[in-house]
């Protein structure tokens, strides 16, 4: 086989990659050079003008963005420590192993949207379950409605919703892992934290790194949550990067603005998540 | 004599539809309690279309309003013609794009779209026209002057009217009229309790049933229900109260812009003095209040939990539906108004009572310029408007289609098709008749770009509820955002489209 042949089967996979990921982009990148919206609809050229509007006129893109990396960060950090207490807890030979294998993975399996709305039934502050249970103990806190609060509402829907994906990982990593370690440490008298500590998470540090990070994607492009709970408010308090985009972009219909905060949005992600994923490896892969 | 026969014509009137209603009704309950109403789209016309092997595909709201009247008479409109009717429902605040992005794409995935009528201007261009034979027909003919304005622009009307909306108070009846609280009301406070007339007599009032059971049915019952809820639809529960201090019929010329300069009124003190009695208003909410979207307005009120409310008619209607705990408990009353308004040429308040109506307009919906099936798409409108529909959508408040005809403003309506109390029912038409009459209305805005506008004074105004920042910070990002927005797209064009909307409400058009 020559080397043209090899790029004639080459083809169709690059062709594929063209149209799903690198058109979508360059288009991205060319509507920002624009001033698209609804009343001037089309690809003009207006140079780098939304960029420099977003750069310095635009403080709520940088405050929506501080305000994701808080809550990103947070609701993964919580997803691991209960994903990989979950995982643990099933990887033994408990009773009804299976049930509870499969009673964790049900979050994951709901439609976001469809559970948010339940959610925000549930925490309804004057029509809600949760607060007529609480008003038992004499509180009723502001779910929805108190600005802090309401981040911390978001972040307990985030984590049911998505500790099952980082159980899955979890799981299945542990599963993966060679029996001998664990033998030795057993003949040698370890405790079960001791061989937590100085076994099981060292073992499991690769997969961890790669489920942070999966997650940390994932996480940072929150939007459903947000839009349904609380659209944002109260006031700006839980409004983040990718639902501001979405207000400029198919709200406000500023298309080419909403491009160029899309585009600086992809490119921070792209610089943090490695600088996050060098600093993880450099941390739980020191040995 | 003239009596008389006035009264043989009222009754034939009233009655002539039953002849109709055993033909069409057992089919059809929906419209149970008038029978068919004869007209070019009634659904004895309708019967006669034949639009077997077409599909007709539409984008409306969510359920139930607007969204709910959409799907239920696409369904009786598949029955009647043979159709097809593919209905897409979609939540308030994407309404707009969901129609932009294929127009713009110079597509037509639906052949009807619903929106708000201020979209007008962004739209018209993608929307065909009203064809004169629709436009000619007697319910047309019925729809009331300031809707076919609403409904058009520049003479062409490009959005069909299905509804009419203006904002109003509503108040619990039984509360405000009640001796006994009326007593209590004065023992504690001093003052007469009464239908508010000021902003300011609504706080105090809210203020004083909130948080305890004064209905005496074992819950708590709260002040007011507003719509509070970041969305797209607070901006106009703000300028309803805004008008108040910000409309002077002595400063004509724009109540959101200076129309000569374009520079925005938003951060004046009337709407700053707005702003600051709605962030005084979180105090009496119901809990969870400030996260209060439309719907929740209408389920707060219309199931009895508050003492006022003001916004659109739905609340009002739901509160009177035969299972609300509290039919014929209810009234309708104007806005109320302010005992000083804002001076924006001389800077300074006048100490006298300004009340203004905001008139808001409301659902609205056109057939797109592209669609193949224009022709069963207007009589799809035509049809969802006839007679019998439009009575029958009136009565139930989650519908959200209010009086927009000449029609609707007659309180019999009410009293026997809808059981309502005579005295409630003449108090509704006559809040409704008397806006329409109004020489100090306010019309929203309808300028290239409305959303942008409308956006920037919800996060402004949400911020301000949140305490995130004080009225008047808050205001002023809004008018910066304002000027930023007026210079990205012309300010020319803002200037002509607002032009139109100002001669409206200086009443030259």
């Amino acid at each position: 086989m020559n080397f043209k042949h090899k790029y004639f089967f080459l083809f169709p996979g690059l062709f594929v990659l063209i149209g799903i990921l690198i058109f979508p982009i360059i288009f991205v990148v060319r509507l920002s050079l624009s001033g698209w919206n609804s009343y001037n609809p089309g690809l003009d050229y207006i140079g780098l003008e939304n960029y420099i509007r977003l750069f310095t006129d635009d403080p709520r893109f940088w405050e929506s963005f501080f305000r994701l990396s808080f809550l990103s960060v947070t609701t993964v950090i919580l997803q691991y420590v209960i994903g990989f207490a979950l995982a643990h807890m099933v990887w033994k030979d408990i009773k009804f192993k299976r049930f509870f294998r499969v009673l964790f993975l049900v979050p994951m399996m709901t439609t976001p949207v469809i559970m948010t709305v339940i959610w925000r039934t549930f925490f309804h502050e004057s029509l809600g379950p949760v607060n007529d249970m609480l008003s038992i103990f004499g509180v009723a806190p502001k779910w929805l409605t108190d600005p802090v609060i309401a981040k911390f509402t978001v972040i307990i829907v985030e984590v049911w919703q998505w500790t099952p994906f980082m159980f899955l990982l979890l799981l299945a990593g542990l599963l993966s892992l060679p029996k001998e370690p664990f033998l030795a440490a057993a003949i040698d008298g370890a405790s079960p934290v001791r061989k937590f500590i100085y076994v099981t998470f060292p073992l499991m540090a690769p997969i961890s790194i790669g489920a942070i990070i999966i997650r940390l994607i994932e996480a940072s492009k929150i939007m459903d949550t947000v839009y349904v709970l609380t659209s944002g408010g109260p006031g700006t308090s839980t409004e983040t990067s990718s639902f501001y985009i979405f207000i400029k972009g198919l709200r406000e219909f500023q298309m080419g603005y909403a491009a160029s905060m899309s585009f600086t949005y992809l490119i921070i992600m792209i610089i943090s998540l490695t600088i996050i994923a060098k600093v993880l490896t450099k941390l739980l892969l020191k040995e | 004599m003239k009596t008389c026969l006035t009264a043989i014509i009222s009754s034939l009137m009233i009655f002539s539809p039953m002849a109709y209603a055993d033909k069409w009704s057992d089919q059809f309950p929906h419209i149970k309690a008038t029978g068919d109403i004869p007209g070019d789209c009634s659904y004895e016309k309708m019967s006669k279309k034949n639009y077997k092997g077409k599909t007709l595909k539409i984008n409306t709201h969510a359920i139930p309003v607007m969204g709910e009247p959409t799907a239920l008479h696409a369904e009786q409109f598949e029955k009647l013609t043979g159709a097809k009717v593919e209905v897409t429902h979609t939540p308030a605040g994407d309404l707009y794009s969901k129609a932009m992005v294929p127009f713009q794409a110079g597509q037509a995935p639906y052949d009807i779209v619903f929106g708000f009528s201020n979209f007008i201007n962004d739209w018209k261009r993608y929307l065909a026209p009203v064809p004169k034979k629709y436009m000619n027909s007697p319910e047309m003919k019925d729809v009331t002057k300031s809707h076919m304005g609403v409904s058009s622009w520049d003479g062409t009307m490009y959005q069909y009217p299905v509804d009419g909306d203006r904002h109003y108070l509503k108040y619990r009846k039984d509360v405000i009229d009640n001796p006994e609280m009326q007593k209590k009301y004065k023992a504690d406070t001093g003052k007469e309790l009464k239908v508010p007339t000021t902003w300011k007599e609504y706080g105090e009032m809210a203020k004083y049933f909130n948080g305890w059971d004064w209905d005496g049915d074992g819950e708590k019952e709260y002040g007011s229900a507003e719509v509070m809820k970041k969305d797209d639809l607070m901006f106009a529960a703000f300028f309803s109260r805004s008008v108040a201090y910000a409309k002077n019929p002595r400063t004509p010329g724009g109540f959101f812009f200076d129309l000569e300069t374009m520079k925005p009124n938003i951060n004046n003190p009337g709407f700053v003095e707005a702003l600051t009695d709605w962030v005084e208003a979180t105090k009496y909410v119901p809990p969870g209040g400030t996260n209060f979207g439309l719907g929740d307005e209408i389920g707060s009120f219309g199931g009895g939990q508050t003492l006022f409310s003001f916004s659109w008619d739905d609340a009002f209607i739901a509160a009177m539906q035969d299972d609300s705990p509290i039919k014929n408990k209810v009234g309708a009353a104007p806005l109320p108004g302010a005992n000083k308004v804002w001076n924006r040429v001389s800077n300074s308040w006048e100490n006298q009572y300004n009340q203004a109506p905001y008139i808001v307009w409301g659902w609205a919906v056109g057939v797109a310029k592209k669609s193949k099936v224009k022709d069963m798409a207007f009589d799809y409108l035509c049809f969802f408007s006839n007679g019998a529909n439009h009575q029958a959508d009136l009565a139930i408040g989650r519908f959200g289609v209010n009086p927009f005809k000449n029609s609707d403003f007659d309180p019999n309506i009410y009293i026997n098709s809808m059981g309502w109390d005579p005295e409630i029912a003449n108090s509704y038409t006559k809040t409704l008749l008397d806006m329409e009459k109004s020489n100090n209305r306010v019309f929203p805005l309808r300028v290239p770009g409305v959303f942008e506008f409308t956006s920037a004074v919800a996060t402004g105004t949400s911020k301000a509820l949140a305490g995130q920042l004080s009225p008047q910070e808050a205001l002023d990002e809004v008018a910066k955002e304002w000027e930023a927005i007026v210079s990205r797209v012309g300010k020319k064009a803002v200037q002509k489209a607002y032009a139109v909307g100002v001669k409206m409400e200086d009443n030259k058009l």
